[in-house]
């Protein structure tokens, strides 16, 4: 019954998007007030029905219901409670309905966060969601039902993917997939403005705090699937270029660059049709991210699900929204005038910079990732694009754009002069030039060219990050959320960029052959291999090896890296087993069996690895701090925005 | 032109590229299984119908042979069932089922039911004999060649148009002309 319900509940929240979608466009095109007013209950119900879907999934995979085929393929009863709950989401059809219900959360967030906008406007805003919600719920339908029912019914389930069987992949895919349908506020706010013609700043301003915290959550998500990746797939890479992962940092540049390009809308009223392109740019990649991964264009380690019918319905489906959104925009923009014009130097041009440099390095990844697909359709052979392209071309745009933060935070609007904030810029640049070159030759001893530079553009942004807001405390001003974000997120690019700049030049790495009783050095650690037993697990066996790792003959610690073959779907994934020390992770992983007693074993020395994620929550942090600030909802109440200098300053 | 048309022209462009490579992406079941062009896993395992039997790959050497995964639990391999009992009845090449994880009292009740497909069957109850071919899932069905080498590997169920387009052809001419 569970599942029918709930197959029922995702038909009527098809309809009622199809409502909303109509009442919220052609309700404000025709003046007619009492369609406007039934789109808000249609966004409720559809919240509703769609809670009422998710739930009845989630309750007959708890009850394992193997009469569905979804949860047949995908859970299993040895399967443990919280993996039962997550397998939801393991696979297509459930990622999807999940993907829907983020949506209309963030539609119900809409609905209640902007009850003070002008009504048509927020119509429009929630008729274009609408459009998106339908899209969707007609794909889950009509290609991918999670309800669809198995006849003879299983006994027992396949077992959910063992590589997704980790905590933090249960949780990822909520935290990304919140971010990835957040620049949907974004795109929508954004074809509101477009279709009412009113293209003002006002847009801009309601859009900013929904747009960072979109941000917040996909830079969240993004990070813990790299430290996901390093730890369960047991290479110790960190981040692999997949396209799979392109596919969600593409949409994460463009937003970074939106986020910027909206504060120069917001504030100057300059960038505007550059703002709304951005909009619609970050939520196409959000869609086009979807479809590379869920139509099986590109075939990466991640794609569980790979099928043509599926891929030409998103095809359609990116054709409407894409090309609508900017078939609009062709039609619109060419309206727009920007009066104020600014210098050379002035925070405008700065924040310039940083749309271009972010653009381009968005623009390389998507080369990257598109360029084995387009080699392949147009037959020209089969193409494979890696880290050898991606890491120099990404690093030519964005060592750049680290070096003009620090410059730019310190520029104001308008005027292109640094005045006396130059002198406190070359200090911190001296003392950051300083620091590094300490760092790098002294502690270290050795690296390459580009980690001294590395290091002092780190030190460089998280020291001048912190100058405006000391500033603001000595001259005791007030201190705005927005301008405390901004400060925490820019340190925390600043953390990353050390981090990685370390990660990278000092990472060592040693694949041995290892016999019971063998002893093997790597950096200042040593390792001794004891052996292997045999372990059981709730719904897996295998081996679990024994290493002692000892630092100059001093004991540190004992490692347990596992490798299981889980019985339901015969895979064998590898669990590595990870120390940390003096900031540094050491990593053991075991290979494969030798014979004889002997094992390949993988062991990594990898510095301050942990702050890259760590790194990535505190822009994270600073996202959710500066998408709180009360000016944001402030500003609402207002419908013509007040244009005055006290804002002028603050979040850039 | 309009400059602001261009990002609809470039879009317009990736568009068709998409469908495209939506058009040359592989089928779902072209997973091709690493055994092929290698010699089929030799086994000797216990036969579901005749307990005092030994089912041994040596035996099958010199002849063609199907090889299909299944088990009483699938119920893909209930669709294909119909689909082996036609071939069984053509008589072209001998069916050898493996009766992956199951029951044999079950799969036995099943078989008077539905009729027997297969030649022979070995039992294969802890799963360590599909680890041996590599079976993802059932049904999966292998062509062996009279070498023992595995020619080609059909994964979900066997339809009555895979037999054809797929094993027909690649089984020697004077064995195929009897169907």
């Amino acid at each position: 019954m569970l599942p029918e319900l709930g197959h029922f509940a995702l038909i009527l929240a098809l309809l009622l998007a199809a409502l909303q979608a109509f009442f919220g466009i052609a309700g404000p095109m025709l003046g007619r007030d009492r369609w406007i007013a039934a789109v808000t209950p249609a966004v409720a119900g559809q919240f509703v029905m769609i809670g009422t879907s998710v739930a009845c999934l989630i309750t007959s995979f708890v009850g394992n219901d193997f009469s569905v085929a979804y949860i047949a393929e995908n859970s299993n009863s040895a399967l443990p409670l919280f993996y039962r709950v997550s397998a939801m989401w393991g696979a297509h059809e459930g990622s999807l309905l999940l993907w829907i219900f983020i949506l209309s959360c963030w539609t119900v967030a809409v609905t209640i966060g902007s009850s003070r906008l002008p009504p048509r406007f927020a119509a429009r805003v929630l008729g274009v969601l609408g459009v998106v919600s339908f899209g969707f719920l007609l794909f889950t339908l009509a290609t991918s039902n999670p309800f669809n029912r198995l006849d003879p019914a299983a006994p027992d389930g396949r077992d959910l993917n063992p590589v997704l069987q980790d905590p933090a992949l249960a949780i990822h895919p909520p935290i990304l997939y919140t971010g990835y349908v957040g620049f949907a506020v974004a795109f929508a706010f954004a074809c509101a403005a477009m279709l009412e013609g009113r293209l003002d700043q006002n847009w801009a301003r309601w859009t900013r705090p929904w747009t960072t915290a979109a941000w917040a959550f996909l830079s969240c998500g993004i990070a813990l699937g790299s430290w996901w990746a390093y730890y369960e797939l047991g290479w110790g890479g960190y981040w692999f270029w997949d396209p799979v992962e392109n596919a969600s940092f593409m949409p994460w540049l463009v937003g970074t660059a939106l986020i910027h390009s909206l504060a120069v809308t917001d504030k100057r009223g300059l960038f505007k049709s550059w703002t709304l392109l951005l909009a619609i740019l970050a939520f196409s990649l959000s869609l086009l991210g979807t479809f590379l991964v869920r139509s099986g264009v590109l075939v990466s380690v991640h794609s569980f699900a790979a099928d043509p019918t599926r891929g030409i319905f998103i095809l359609v489906f990116l054709i409407v929204m894409i090309g609508g959104a900017l078939t609009l925009y062709a039609w619109r923009a060419p309206l727009l005038k920007s009066q104020a014009g600014f210098e050379l130097g002035a925070r405008e041009s700065f924040l310039l910079f940083n749309n271009i440099l972010l653009v381009i390095a968005a623009a390389t990844v998507f080369a990257g990732t598109m360029a084995p697909l387009i080699s392949d359709s147009l037959g020209l052979g089969t193409l494979s694009v890696g880290a050898p392209y991606f890491n120099p071309t990404f690093m030519l745009s964005m060592l750049p754009l680290m070096a003009l933060l620090s410059v730019g935070i310190h520029t104001s609007w308008k005027r292109g002069r640094l005045g006396d904030k130059k002198r406190m810029l070359l200090t911190t640049l001296v003392v950051a030039a300083v620091l590094a070159c300490g760092l790098a030759f002294g502690i270290y001893s050795k690296g390459r060219v580009l980690t001294p530079v590395g290091a002092a553009v780190g030190i460089w942004i998280i020291l001048t990050s912190l100058v405006d807001p000391i500033d603001r405390l000595r001259r005791k001003l007030s201190l705005p959320r927005a301008v405390v974000g901004m400060t925490i997120a820019h340190i925390g690019i600043g953390i990353f960029v050390l981090a990685l700049t370390t990660v990278e030049s000092f990472t060592v790495e040693h694949d041995v052959s290892l016999a019971k009783g063998g002893m093997t050095t790597v950096g200042a650690y040593e390792f001794r291999f004891v052996g292997v037993k045999a372990i059981e697990g709730p719904n897996y066996d295998g081996v679990g090896g024994t290493v002692v790792v000892t630092r100059h003959g001093a004991p540190l610690t004992v490692l347990y890296p596992q490798k299981r073959q889980y019985w339901v779907q015969h895979s064998v994934t590898t669990e590595a087993a990870i120390e940390m020390h003096y900031g540094s992770n050491v990593l053991v992983a075991l290979g494969e069996d030798l014979g004889a007693g002997k094992w390949s074993v993988r062991i990594q020395v990898r510095p301050l690895v942990n702050l890259v994620w760590l790194a990535a929550f505190i822009m994270a942090v600073g996202g959710g701090i500066a998408a709180s600030d009360r000016r944001y909802r402030l500003a609402r109440t207002a419908e013509a925005p007040v244009m005055s200098g006290a804002a002028g300053e603050g979040a850039g | 032109m309009n400059r602001f048309a261009l990002p609809l022209g470039l879009f317009a462009l990736l568009a068709v590229v998409l469908a495209i490579g939506i058009k040359h992406s592989p089928d779902k079941g072209t997973i091709a299984s690493p055994l092929i062009g290698k010699a089929a896993p030799e086994f000797s395992l216990p036969s579901l119908t005749d307990a005092s039997r030994i089912v041994k790959s040596s035996d099958l050497r010199g002849r063609w042979y199907v090889f299909n995964v299944w088990g009483t639990w699938c119920g893909g391999c209930r669709l294909e069932h119909n689909v082996l009992l036609q071939m069984r009845h053509a008589d072209v090449v001998p069916i050898i089922g493996l009766d992956w994880r199951d029951n044999d009292a079950e799969a036995l009740s099943l078989l008077s039911q539905l009729g027997n497909p297969y030649e022979l069957i070995a039992v294969d109850h802890d799963g360590r004999e599909a680890i041996d071919w590599g079976v993802y899932g059932a049904p999966e069905t292998f062509l062996v060649n009279d070498q023992g080498v595995v020619v080609y590997k059909y994964i979900g169920p066997l339809t009555q148009e895979a037999w054809e387009r797929e094993f027909l052809p690649r089984l020697p001419a004077k064995q195929a002309e009897k169907s």
